[in-house]
C-alpha cells in the first residue's frame, strides 16, 4: 500500500513539476498543438516552423499592443485523443488566450469541442474537412475546404484537360483522401465524365504496382490522386515505370519540397490544387519564401505558408480586439476581412471558413511550379455545406487562366 | 494474362523482402522463443544506415558529433564522390549497413534481452516492445520524423518480358540479392559448426550448454545474423521504393512476423515460403479484389492456417505429451 | 451484520463517494486538465483490469484487447447517435433520460464486444501461448481494417457527433464495477478453476476442470469489459477514429498490466494510472519524452520483471510451463538455468511443434 501511495505521489508531483505558471497577462499566450512526431509528423513540423517564424516577426516588431507572444508548442504524436488532452491543458492549466492547430481534420475535430466549451478561439491552418468549424462559433479555419477543392480538381480535368474518362487512386485510410475522392467522383460524373476505375491504397504503403497494373488496364485519360505527397511521389514514379503516361491530378496534400525529390521527372506535367506557389512573383510571397529559406534552409511548403498566415491572422485579430478575452478575440477574428496573407487575401464567411483563391499548379521540369489557373471561390454557399454536390456548383465563378 | 504475370512479378518482389525480414524473426524465435518485436525497427535502422552511408550526414550533422565536416561521415559514398552509382556501390552500401545493424543487434541483445533472459518470456516480450518503441521514438529524434528519400544507388530501367509484362531492373537486383542471402544463410545454419551450435541451442539450450557450447555467443551471433538480414531488407526496399521514415518498420515487421508464423516459426525455408506467400497474396488481393482489405486478408489467412495447422505450413506437428 | 447488508452499505458508500467526487470535479474545483487525465486513467483501469482477467489470472496470452474495445466503442456510439438521443429525449431529455440512454448504450457496447469475444474465443482458445497471441493480434487488426471501411460509422474519417458524456461518476462507476467483478471471479470457484488453468492446464483438465469452457467464458467476460471501456472512450471526446485501436493500443494495455504486475488487480490499477500519467508528466522533455518513456519501460523490465506490485506466481507459472514444455510455445531458456535436473529427467522433451531451428 505504501508503494502505491509513493508512486501516486511521485506521479502527481511529476505532473505538477512541469506546470508552467499560468496567470498574469504580461504576455500573449498562444497554444500550438501539432503532430511533430508520428504518421503526419512532416506536416506538423512545417506548420510549427511557419507559426514560429510569424511569432518571431511580430515579437521583433514590438509584439501585439506592446505584449510579447509566448508560443506553447505541444506534440500530439498524431493521435486524436492526445490532441484533446493537450487542448484541455491549454485552456485550463496553461490558460492560453488563443489556439492554433491541427493539420489533420480528425484531430481538429476531437479537440475543437474543448476549445469551444472554454470559449477560447481556435484557428486551424489546414484541416479541410467541413465538420471542423461546425463544432462551434469559436472554431475558425484559414484554408479552403475539401468539397470546394475537390470540385475544382474535377472541373479542371473535365474542362481544361478535356478528359472524358478518369481513374481515381484513393488512400482509403485517410479521411482527407476519401473526402476528396467522393467530391471528385461526383463532380466529374456530373460534368459528363466517366470514372473508369477506382483503386485504393493505404497511408504508408510502399508498393503500388498491383493497383497501377489494374489501372493501366482501364485506360483512363487522367488519374486523380487525392493523397499526400509522399505516397503521390511513389505512385507517379511507379506509374511511369509501368508505362502510364496520362497526367496525374491531385490536391494540396501534394505540396512539399520533397514531392519532386521522390517523384522526380515522373511528375512533370501533372497538376494539383494548392494554397499558393512559392514561385509566385508577388513581393509578399517572395519575402516570405526568402525569410523561410534563410531560417530553415528549405523552400516553404503550403503547410508552412498556411500556418504562417493562420498565425498572422490570429495575431492580427488579437491586436484589433485590444483584449485578451476569448470572446473579444473571437469577434475580432470573425470580422477579419481581406487579410493580405501569402496564400491570398483571407476573409471569413459566416461559417468561419476562409474564402480565398485556389491555385491550380502545373509541375514543371526540375520541380518548379507554374500557376495554371486561379480559381476564386465566390459567395459563401460553396463553403457552407457538407453535401459535396451542392458545394461544387458555385465553383466555376471566376476562372482566370495565366 | 500479362496483367496476371505482372502482378505475380510484383508479388514475388514484395514477398522476397518479407522473407528476408521473416528470417530474422524465425531465427530469434527458434533460438530464444522470443517474438522480437523490435526486429521490424532494425529493418528501419538498416534503411537509414544505407541512406547515411550513401549520402553522408551533412556538414552540420558531422559537426554535431564532433567529426570532420568534410570527411566521409559528412558526405557519404555518393555525396563525397567516392563512388559512382553502380551495382557495386549498392552492394557496398548494403554490406556496410548489414555490418552496422549486426552490431546494433548484438548491442540490443546484450543490453536489453540478456538481462531479462532469466525471467519469464512475457517479461522478455515486453522488453522487446520497449526496444521497438525506443527505436521508433529514438529514430524520430535522431533521423528526424519526416520521410527521407533514398538516393539512386544504380541506374534503373524497365526490361520488357514476353506477354507485355515488364520487370524493373531494381526488382531483379532485389530478387537476386535476397535469394543469394537466403542461400548463404542456409549454408551458415546447415554447413558450419556455428550453425550446428545454433540448431543445438534451439533444440535445447540447457543440453547445448552441457555439451560445451557457449550459448551466449551463439545467441548473440543469431541476433547479429538476423539483424544483418533485416538491414539488407531495409536497403533493398529503399532501392526499390526510395522513401524511408522512422515508422516504416511497424507494419512491414508485423507482416514479416505473420509470414514467419505462416511458414512455421523457427523454420528457415518456412519463413521464405511464408514471406513469398504473403507478398503474392497481398498483391493479388490488391490487384483483383479490394485493396482496402489487404491487411485483413493477410491476417485472415494466418488465422485460418493457425486454426487448422497451428505449427504453420512447414512446421512439424508434435503431439502434446503429458 | 449479515453479509449482504454489509456489501450493500459498502456499495452505497462507494456510490456516494463517486457522486461527491463527481460534484467536486464538475464544479471545476480541480484543474480540468488533471481531471481529464484522471478520467483517462479511469478508462485505462477498466481496460487493464479486464485484460488481467484473461492474461494474468487465466494465463492466456491475448494481445487483441484494443479490437474488443473498438467493437464496444463503435457499437455503443452507433446506438447513442441513432437511438440513444431519441431515447433520452422521449424520457424527458433530463438527467434521468440520459442515465437510461447511457446505461443501455453501455450494456449494448459490452454485449456486442462480448459476442465478438465469443466468436474469436471459441476457435482460437484451442491455441496456446504465442500462437494465441498472434491470432488475437490478427483479429484486432482485422477489426480495425473493417472499421476503416464501414461508412455508417464514418470509415477512415472517424465517427464524430457522438453525444459527449464526460462524467467522472460514470467512468469510475464502470471502473469500480470491473474491479468488483474481476475480484469476485478470482475469489470464486470459477476463479480458482481459471488459476488452475494458468498453473497447469493439463493437471486442471485431469482434475475435471472443463478448461475450454472456462477459458472461453473468461475471454468473453474480459472482452465485454473491454467493450465497456470502449463505450466510455467513445462518449469521452465524442469522436472515434479506427487509428486509435491499432495493435499499439493493445500493447499499451498489456504493458499496463505487466508493469503493475500480472495477476494483481491493484497492480493493474496502478499500472493504468502510471502509464496514463507518464507521457503527460514527461511533456517537459519535448521531443525526448517518448524516448525516455520507452527507456523507462526497458529499465523497469530489467530491474523489476514481476512488475511494480506483482507476485511472482503468474510468472512462475509461465516459467514452469515453459520448463515442462506442456504447451507448444513452451521451452526456451527462461526455464533452464533454474533447475537443470528437470531437463535431465525429461530429455525427450524438446518444445514440440515446428519451432526449433531447422
Amino acid at each position: 500500500m505504501k508503494r502505491i501511495l509513493g508512486v501516486l505521489i511521485v506521479s502527481i508531483s511529476l505532473l505538477n513539476a512541469c506546470n508552467p505558471s499560468g496567470g498574469g497577462s504580461d504576455k500573449v499566450r498562444v497554444g500550438v498543438f501539432m503532430s511533430t512526431t508520428g504518421s503526419t509528423a512532416n506536416f506538423g513540423i512545417s506548420s510549427v516552423n511557419g507559426i514560429k517564424m510569424a511569432a518571431d516577426e511580430v515579437n521583433a516588431a514590438g509584439g501585439i499592443n506592446g505584449k510579447q507572444i509566448e508560443l506553447n508548442v505541444q506534440d500530439d504524436r498524431s493521435d486524436a485523443s492526445e490532441a484533446a488532452t493537450i487542448v484541455t491543458k491549454f485552456v485550463t492549466q496553461d490558460q492560453v488566450h488563443a489556439i492554433l492547430g491541427e493539420v489533420a481534420s480528425s484531430r481538429s475535430i476531437a479537440a475543437a469541442p474543448i476549445a469551444q466549451n472554454a470559449k477560447i478561439p481556435m484557428l486551424t491552418p489546414s484541416s479541410t474537412n467541413p465538420e471542423v468549424t461546425k463544432k462551434g462559433d469559436f472554431i475558425f479555419r484559414s484554408c479552403f475546404i475539401d468539397p470546394v477543392q475537390g470540385a475544382a480538381i474535377a472541373q479542371f480535368a473535365a474542362r481544361s484537360l478535356n478528359a472524358k474518362t478518369a481513374a481515381i487512386m484513393v488512400d482509403r485510410k485517410n479521411d482527407y483522401s476519401t473526402g476528396l475522392e467522393k467530391v471528385i467522383n461526383e463532380t466529374f460524373t456530373r460534368m459528363g465524365g466517366k470514372i473508369v476505375a477506382v483503386q485504393s491504397y493505404q497511408e504508408g504503403d510502399q508498393d503500388f504496382n498491383a493497383q497501377l497494373t489494374s489501372l493501366k488496364g482501364a485506360n483512363p485519360e487522367v488519374i486523380f490522386v487525392p493523397g499526400y505527397y509522399n505516397d503521390v511521389g511513389l505512385i507517379a514514379k511507379q506509374a511511369r515505370d509501368k508505362g502510364i503516361t496520362v497526367p496525374l491530378v491531385g490536391g494540396d496534400g501534394w505540396d512539399s519540397t520533397q514531392l519532386y525529390a521522390i517523384g522526380g521527372t515522373a511528375l512533370n506535367g501533372s497538376y494539383f490544387t494548392n494554397h499558393y506557389s512559392p514561385y509566385d512573383s508577388d513581393p509578399n510571397v517572395q519575402k516570405f519564401v526568402n525569410d523561410y529559406k534563410t531560417r530553415y534552409g528549405s523552400i516553404p511548403d503550403a503547410l508552412a505558408a498556411t500556418a504562417y498566415d493562420a498565425a498572422k491572422i490570429m495575431f492580427d485579430a488579437i491586436k484589433r480586439s485590444k483584449s485578451l478575452d476569448g470572446a473579444d478575440i473571437r469577434d475580432a477574428l470573425a470580422a477579419t476581412k481581406d487579410f493580405p496573407g501569402v496564400t491570398g487575401t483571407v476573409t471569413f464567411n459566416e461559417n468561419r471558413d476562409a474564402v480565398k483563391p485556389i491555385v491550380m499548379i502545373e509541375i514543371k521540369d526540375g520541380g518548379t511550379y507554374a500557376v495554371k489557373e486561379r480559381v476564386q471561390v465566390e459567395g459563401t454557399a460553396a463553403a457552407n455545406t457538407a453535401a459535396p454536390a451542392d458545394a461544387a456548383a458555385p465553383v466555376p465563378a471566376k476562372t482566370t487562366s495565366q | 494474362m500479362s496483367t496476371f504475370l505482372q502482378q505475380l512479378i510484383n508479388g514475388i518482389s514484395l514477398g522476397a523482402i518479407y522473407s528476408l525480414i521473416a528470417l530474422g524473426y524465425t531465427m530469434v524465435y527458434g533460438v530464444l522463443k522470443l517474438i522480437n518485436f523490435a526486429h521490424g525497427d532494425v529493418y528501419m535502422v538498416g534503411a537509414f544506415m544505407g541512406f547515411y552511408l550513401a549520402n553522408g550526414i551533412g556538414a552540420r550533422g558531422a559537426q554535431a558529433i564532433g567529426m570532420n565536416p568534410d570527411g566521409f561521415i559528412a558526405r557519404g559514398l555518393l555525396g563525397g564522390g567516392a563512388m559512382e552509382p553502380s551495382l557495386i556501390t549498392a552492394l557496398v552500401v548494403m554490406l556496410l549497413a548489414m555490418a552496422i545493424c549486426a552490431a546494433i543487434g548484438v548491442i540490443i541483445e546484450r543490453l536489453a534481452y540478456r538481462p531479462v533472459r532469466k525471467y519469464s518470456r512475457l517479461t522478455a516480450l515486453i522488453t522487446a516492445i520497449g526496444v521497438s518503441l525506443l527505436l521508433e521514438n529514438g529514430g524520430q529524434v535522431v533521423f528526424g520524423a519526416e520521410p527521407k528519400f533514398f538516393p539512386e544507388l544504380f541506374g534503373k530501367r524497365n526490361i520488357e518480358l514476353f506477354g507485355g509484362a515488364s520487370i524493373n531492373s531494381a526488382d531483379i537486383v532485389v530478387l537476386v540479392i535476397a535469394l543469394g542471402l537466403m542461400v548463404a544463410l542456409q549454408l551458415i545454419v546447415y554447413r558450419t559448426k556455428t550453425g550446428r551450435a545454433m540448431r543445438a541451442v534451439s533444440f535445447n539450450l540447457q543440453s547445448a550448454k552441457l555439451m560445451g557450447i557457449n550459448t551466449d555467443h551463439i545467441i548473440a551471433f543469431t541476433f547479429a545474423l538476423g539483424s544483418a538480414l533485416a538491414a539488407a531488407a531495409g536497403v533493398l526496399v529503399a532501392i526499390r521504393i526510395p522513401r524511408i521514415d522512422p515508422l516504416m518498420g511497424i507494419l512491414v515487421g508485423l507482416k514479416a512476423f505473420v509470414a514467419a508464423v505462416l511458414g512455421g516459426i523457427g523454420n528457415i525455408p518456412g519463413a521464405m515460403l511464408g514471406g513469398l506467400l504473403i507478398g503474392i497474396t497481398e498483391t493479388m488481393v490488391v490487384g483483383y479484389l479490394s485493396p482496402t482489405y489487404k491487411d485483413a486478408v493477410a491476417f485472415a489467412i494466418l488465422i485460418l492456417i493457425l486454426l487448422f495447422r497451428p505449427s504453420g505450413l512447414l512446421g512439424t506437428v508434435a503431439q502434446e505429451k503429458v | 451484520m449479515p453479509r449482504y447488508l454489509r456489501n450493500l452499505i459498502i456499495a452505497l458508500i462507494v456510490i456516494a463517494a463517486l457522486i461527491g467526487l463527481d460534484f467536486v470535479f464538475q464544479g471545476r474545483m480541480l484543474n480540468p486538465y488533471f481531471v481529464r487525465i484522471l478520467m483517462l486513467s479511469g478508462i485505462a483501469i477498466t481496460l487493464a483490469v479486464s485484460l488481467n482477467l484473461i492474461n494474468g489470472f487465466t494465463g492466456q496470452f491475448s494481445i487483441g484487447h484494443a479490437g474488443f474495445m473498438a467493437v464496444g466503442a463503435y457499437s455503443s456510439a452507433y446506438f447513442s447517435v441513432n437511438y440513444g438521443m431519441n431515447l433520452a429525449n422521449s424520457l424527458g431529455g433530463g438527467r434521468l433520460g440520459w442515465v437510461v440512454a447511457l446505461t443501455v448504450s453501455t450494456l449494448i457496447g459490452a454485449a456486442v464486444a462480448g459476442l465478438a469475444g465469443l466468436a474469436v474465443g471459441i476457435p482460437s482458445l484451442r491455441l496456446r501461448g504465442d500462437y494465441l497471441a498472434i491470432v488475437t493480434l490478427g483479429f484486432g487488426q482485422i477489426i480495425v481494417v473493417f472499421l476503416n471501411n464501414i461508412e455508417a460509422v464514418g470509415g477512415a474519417r472517424g465517427y464524430s457527433g457522438i453525444p459527449i458524456v464526460k462524467s467522472f461518476f460514470w467512468i469510475f462507476l464502470v471502473a469500480v464495477l470491473t474491479i468488483v467483478i474481476v475480484y469476485n471471479i478470482v475469489n470464486s470457484a470459477f476463479g480458482r478453476a481459471l488459476i488452475s488453468i494458468r498453473e497447469d492446464e493439463l493437471a486442471a483438465e485431469a482434475m475435471g476442470v472443463n478448461t475450454t469452457r472456462y477459458k472461453v467464458l473468461a475471454f468473453v467476460i474480459s472482452s465485454a469489459m473491454a467493450g465497456a471501456g470502449g463505450v466510455l472512450l467513445a462518449h469521452f471526446d465524442g469522436y472515434l477514429n479506427p487509428k486509435s485501436f491499432e495493435f499499439i493500443k493493445s500493447f499499451e494495455i498489456l504493458i499496463m498490466i505487466i508493469l503493475g504486475g500480472l495477476g494483481s488487480i491493484v497492480g493493474s490499477v496502478l499500472g493504468a494510472i502510471v502509464l496514463t500519467v507518464l507521457p503527460e508528466a514527461l511533456r517537459g522533455f519535448a521531443e525526448y519524452r517518448m524516448v525516455i518513456y520507452s527507456l523507462l519501460l526497458i529499465i523497469l523490465m530489467i530491474t523489476r520483471p514481476q512488475g511494480l506490485l506483482g507476485s511472482a506466481a503468474p510468472l512462475k507459472a509461465w516459467r514452469k510451463r515453459a520448463k515442462r514444455g506442456t504447451e507448444p510455445a513452451g521451452g526456451g531458456p527462461a526455464a533452464a538455468p533454474t533447475n537443470p535436473s528437470t531437463v535431465a529427467t525429461q530429455p525427450e522433451r524438446p518444445a514440440p511443434g515446428g519451432e526449433n531451428l531447422r
